[in-house]
């Protein structure tokens, strides 16, 4: 196999996030693309481990699956609170604190 | 077993807030508000206590398959941490602010302003889970200052931010904005801690390994791909001066600061700033310590972003708590100002002189202090029931209480760096570190940024003691747990200013980390 195949889709997906987590303005949807950068870095470590021979980075992988799975209990909670208080999930209605 | 034994004070917390969790079922409610303090408090006095004990016998070690690295380091910012995490604790139990409330929602889950929520006031609900909450946040920055490899770090970036994030929806008042507030803590979190797992993969590409020692050695014998490791230090760097509050990923902290519950806000400004302070400082000097000349200039500009930028955006504002936001943006700039000097024992730092390490862990005891006592002020001033931190509710209060004007004037005093006070010396020490690691333009601008900063905390004393008192604003007497961080910070503030000597050269023989 050829690894460089793999970081370069490891790449695409994480400018994928970045974009999606930049440009849309549903929370649920901004809050997907940041699990998409944080699983474009597994596919990253779980490539350089085979190109290293070490295991390191598939144990990591399992790590970060672990917190993003936290991750998602918190963040659905607070997008669901807010969408309850406010019927919206929209990141542009969330103004009232401003400078 | 044993190689975790070092590491224990880390255990007691977690396991403190494990059984925490456990209380919420297993005690009454009525009673559960007193028993989970003062349970917290215990536990956190235990692993203080701990700590200290540990510090005293000396060596460090690598504990847990070398994952934590507990050394000098690791020890003094545990017992600062512990010690700022119990001040904080003081106003989470302070009941008497509220006038028999908790500063935290009833109900969490209820809607604001709907029935459900009337009726869980009315059963005096409490949301008891904050205790937990806070254990759980001090384990995760226990175990980010210690960590030895960026796994580890990455998973205590995430076990301590998390209860945050929830912690700072819980506003009793105001509810609307605290949970805007968790809601862009949350995403922009999330948005960086990706940024920094990504950093974190490329260096593991770079060297093979997560250990920061390993990544060291890959660096000094010169294999692996110059970009990976460029990226990963990008990467990596900016997921944590995320958590510092640096510019430019400040964006959070004004709008995050002002809608959290203000005890929570105290709690970020220093615990957070301290984990993420330190743990900057390992992987800059641990792991990419034989890059400093790449990264030293990178750091520079964005200390100078900071403390200009937290320093004239701080002049315009018209709130005190927002302001102490900003405030807490410029004090990041300073902090890394000490950072980027990389003034260590293995840059050729004379034996006994102040180095980076011990002048950033000072900056951050010296901050500390005047910064909870300030948010312990703020939840004071309120106008029918809820806090009220705009200029012109604060106008006259000087004139008004005395003694708390005096105390917020101290603080004050101390944050811009007055002679007499800590704050003056954790600047002092701070800039020498960078002059001795030749950044001597640096130590101009930040003495600039500090006179910019000065201005807008003398608008604060102005407002306390120049204006005519307003007549709607309330000042609420404040409970034992208020009243005794403000006095710790009055008295830390002072001692810290008129003899430092003893607390900088404890730091000072514990500032070389381990490799």
């Amino acid at each position: 196999m050829d690894p460089n195949a793999y970081l370069i889709l490891s790449a695409i997906l994480f400018t994928i996030g970045v974009v999606g987590f930049l440009t849309r303005r549903n929370a649920l949807i901004a809050f997907m693309s940041a699990e998409l950068m944080l699983n474009a870095s597994n596919l990253a470590m779980v490539t350089f481990s085979h190109v290293t021979g070490n295991l390191y980075g598939q144990v990591g992988a399992f790590f970060v699956m672990v917190v993003a799975a936290a991750e998602v209990v918190v963040g659905l909670a607070i997008i669901m609170i807010i969408f309850k208080t406010r019927r919206s999930a929209s990141v542009d209605d969330q103004s009232q604190l401003k400078y | 077993m044993e190689a975790f034994i070092p590491a224990a004070p880390l255990f007691v917390v977690f396991i403190g807030a494990i059984i925490g969790v456990a209380m919420e079922g297993a005690v009454p409610r009525l009673h559960r508000p007193t028993i989970q303090s003062w349970w917290t408090a215990l536990v956190i006095v235990a692993a203080l206590g701990w700590t200290a004990v540990d510090w005293n016998r000396g060596q460090g070690t690598l504990s847990a398959k070398a994952s934590l690295a507990i050394d000098g380091p690791t020890w003094a910012a545990w017992v600062l941490l512990l010690f700022f995490g119990l001040l904080s604790l003081l106003l989470f139990a302070d009941h008497r602010v509220g006038g028999g409330e908790s500063p935290f929602v009833a109900s969490a889950s209820a809607v604001p302003a709907s029935q459900a929520e009337r009726d869980a006031i009315a059963a005096r609900q409490e949301q008891t889970e904050v205790y937990p909450l806070l254990l759980f946040s001090l384990t995760g920055m226990m175990s980010f200052i210690a960590a030895n490899d960026m796994i580890t770090m990455f998973v205590s970036l995430e076990i301590f931010s998390f209860p945050l994030y929830i912690l700072a929806s819980l506003a009793r008042r105001r509810r609307l904005l605290s949970q805007e507030a968790a809601l862009k803590y949350f995403l922009l979190g999330a948005l960086s801690s990706a940024l920094f797992l990504y950093g974190l993969a490329l260096l593991y590409g770079f060297s093979g390994s997560f250990f920061l020692r390993d990544i060291d050695s890959s660096i000094t014998s010169g294999a692996g791909s110059e970009p990976l490791l460029l990226a990963g230090m990008g990467l990596v760097s900016v997921g944590i001066l995320f958590k510092l509050g640096a510019v430019p990923f400040h964006n959070w902290v004004p709008d995050v600061y002002t809608g959290s519950p203000t005890p929570v806000t105290g709690f970020m400004a220093i615990c957070t700033k301290l984990a993420a302070a330190v743990g900057l400082l390992r992987i800059l000097y641990v792991a990419l310590g034989a890059m400093r000349w790449d990264w030293q200039l990178y750091v520079a500009v964005i200390a100078v972003l900071t403390m200009l930028a937290g320093g004239l955006i701080g002049l315009m504002q018209t709130d005190v708590k927002r302001l102490m936001a900003y405030s807490s943006i410029a004090h990041a700039g300073f902090i890394l100002t000490g950072v980027v000097g990389a003034t260590t024992v293995i840059s050729g730092l004379a034996e006994g002189r102040i180095g980076s390490v011990a002048s950033v862990l000072f900056y951050l005891a010296a901050y500390g202090l005047p910064t909870l006592g300030t948010f312990a002020i703020i939840a004071l001033v309120r106008r029918s029931g809820a806090e009220s931190s705009g200029f012109d509710a604060w106008a006259g209060l000087g004139r008004r209480r005395p003694v708390l004007g005096v105390a917020m004037t101290i603080f004050l005093l101390s944050m811009a760096g007055m002679p007499l006070t800590g704050g003056l010396i954790a600047k002092i020490m701070v800039f020498a570190a960078a002059w001795q690691g030749h950044y001597q333009w640096l130590v101009v601008v930040a003495v600039v940024a500090s006179l910019v900063t000065a201005g807008f905390y003398f608008r604060v004393i102005w407002v306390l003691f120049g204006e005519a008192p307003s007549e709607q604003t309330a000042v609420v007497q404040p409970g034992a747990g208020t009243w005794t961080v403000i006095w710790t910070g009055i008295i830390g503030t002072f001692v810290l200013g008129v003899c430092p000597g003893p607390l900088l050269e404890v730091l000072n023989n514990a500032a070389v980390f381990l490799r």
